[in-house]
């Protein structure tokens, strides 16, 4: 399982972080801390035409994408 | 859920814009419904931090934009104070995006609605803007982070909208406790309650939505991704509909308000700008809602831009309509020497 922590991180960085990731392989999955970069995320993901599913963990989102 | 989105931003666009021109109909200085660089200047004067005495006014549409930003993030539940990534470098980062913005005469929003007045001095600023941008990218690019922020209390993500409705209750209740011009872009102003109410309308506008001038170039470089972009497009869209139907349009280089013509220097100033900006992650507008939304980094750079404009008056770095000084010449080359060592000094050692 492919996973990438970017709490913290404000954007664009996350959105960065996520393209790198995205070349190690699918399924992908993000832990975000904010609404910021779990819309910016799942935008750039839809865009680029992966599915996105994502979900509230405490205060962060997990987000998880895949073909 | 996208299509929604761009919408929502096309139409805060398209307010923003038209709000800008509503104000300028009303008193403020033309091209200039929304200016943060302008605005932070005037109130450090009004506070006395700086003695030009032709730029000193509390301009409540600061204080409007970090408050409805404040109230949209509350009741959205979604205000969160966070902080401690890098705070000292967004400072000067933040001084050095001030002393870019008063070299040209305006904020990247400002920019906009200049290039929607007419102004093409504010499409050469546009240029510089982008390339500035760009430069931001390259170190985006190759790892540049200011590091992650922390979850910290929540009086320390409010202290910005606590020292907004300070400046609110002594604009109100003690204006004579606060210098305001007499003469010049200072003294001109639209009615508080209506410039209070355009501020909290786009403040709370833009934080829905994320407005950012540096945000939209960025994310269609960096991601094929236009959303921000709608936003930019429909301010200038707005606020050109607005300027030719008031009669404020006026193509040219010449004549134009609180501006001057030497491309140079207001395409220096904006690289200046763009590059701090796109480093710190989003334009002087977005810093102002993310530090009413909780972000003490922001607030903090809100504090570098507000110094950075003191400085820019008190050691005659600003510009004016006669143009640029040699003072503010070599502050700009001095930005971009600093801002450029940051970049390079926080670039992780693997690329991402």
């Amino acid at each position: 399982m492919n996973t990438l922590d970017a709490r913290g991180y404000s954007c664009p960085e996350p959105v960065i972080m996520t393209k790198k990731a995205l070349e190690k392989g699918l399924p992908l999955t993000v832990m975000v801390d904010g609404v910021t970069p779990l819309n910016n995320i799942t935008r750039f993901a839809q865009n680029k035409g992966y599915k996105v599913e994502s979900r509230a963990v405490g205060e962060d989102y997990e987000l998880t994408i895949s073909k | 859920m996208k299509n929604k989105q761009t919408l929502l931003i096309a139409a805060t666009g398209l307010v923003v814009g038209a709000l800008a021109v509503l104000l300028t109909l009303n008193g403020n200085p033309a091209n200039m419904g929304f200016c943060i660089a302008c605005f932070l200047r005037d109130t450090a004067g009004a506070l006395g931090l700086h003695k030009a005495a032709v730029v000193q006014y509390a301009r409540p549409e600061i204080i409007g934009l970090v408050l409805g930003a404040f109230i949209m993030s509350v009741a959205g539940k979604e205000f969160a104070a966070k902080g401690g990534s890098s705070p000292m470098t967004r400072f000067v980062l933040g001084f050095f995006v001030m002393v870019g913005a008063l070299m040209f005469l305006g904020c990247p929003l400002r920019m906009v609605l200049r290039i929607a007045g007419g102004d093409l001095n504010a499409v050469v600023g546009l240029i510089g803007f982008v390339c500035g941008i760009l430069g931001g990218i390259f170190f985006l690019k190759n790892g540049f982070t200011l590091k992650r922020t922390y979850t910290l209390s929540r009086l320390e993500g409010t202290w910005m909208p606590i020292l907004s409705l300070g400046v609110l209750a002594l604009l109100l209740l003690a204006p004579s406790l606060l210098a305001f011009s007499e003469s010049g872009p200072g003294s001109m102003h639209a009615p508080v309650m209506m410039a209070q109410a355009a501020g909290l309308i786009v403040g709370a506008l833009a934080y829905k939505t994320r407005l950012c001038m540096v945000g939209g170039i960025r994310d269609a470089v960096l991601f094929g991704d236009f959303y921000l972009l709608y936003g930019f497009v429909a301010i200038i869209i707005a606020a050109l509909i607005g300027n030719l139907a008031i009669g404020s349009f006026n193509l040219g280089f010449d004549g134009q308000p609180v501006a001057f013509n030497d491309g140079l220097w207001n395409f220096l100033g904006m690289a200046l700008t763009g590059l701090g900006s796109a480093l710190l992650g989003g334009c002087p507008l977005r810093q102002l809602i993310l530090a009413g939304s909780g972000n003490s980094d922001s607030a903090v750079t809100v504090m570098g831009m507000i110094v950075g404009s003191a400085f820019c008056h008190n050691f005659g770095l600003a510009s004016s309509a006669d143009g640029p000084t040699s003072a503010g010449k070599i502050a700009v080359i001095i930005g971009f020497a600093v801002v450029i060592v940051i970049g390079l000094a926080n670039m992780r050692k693997e690329k991402v």
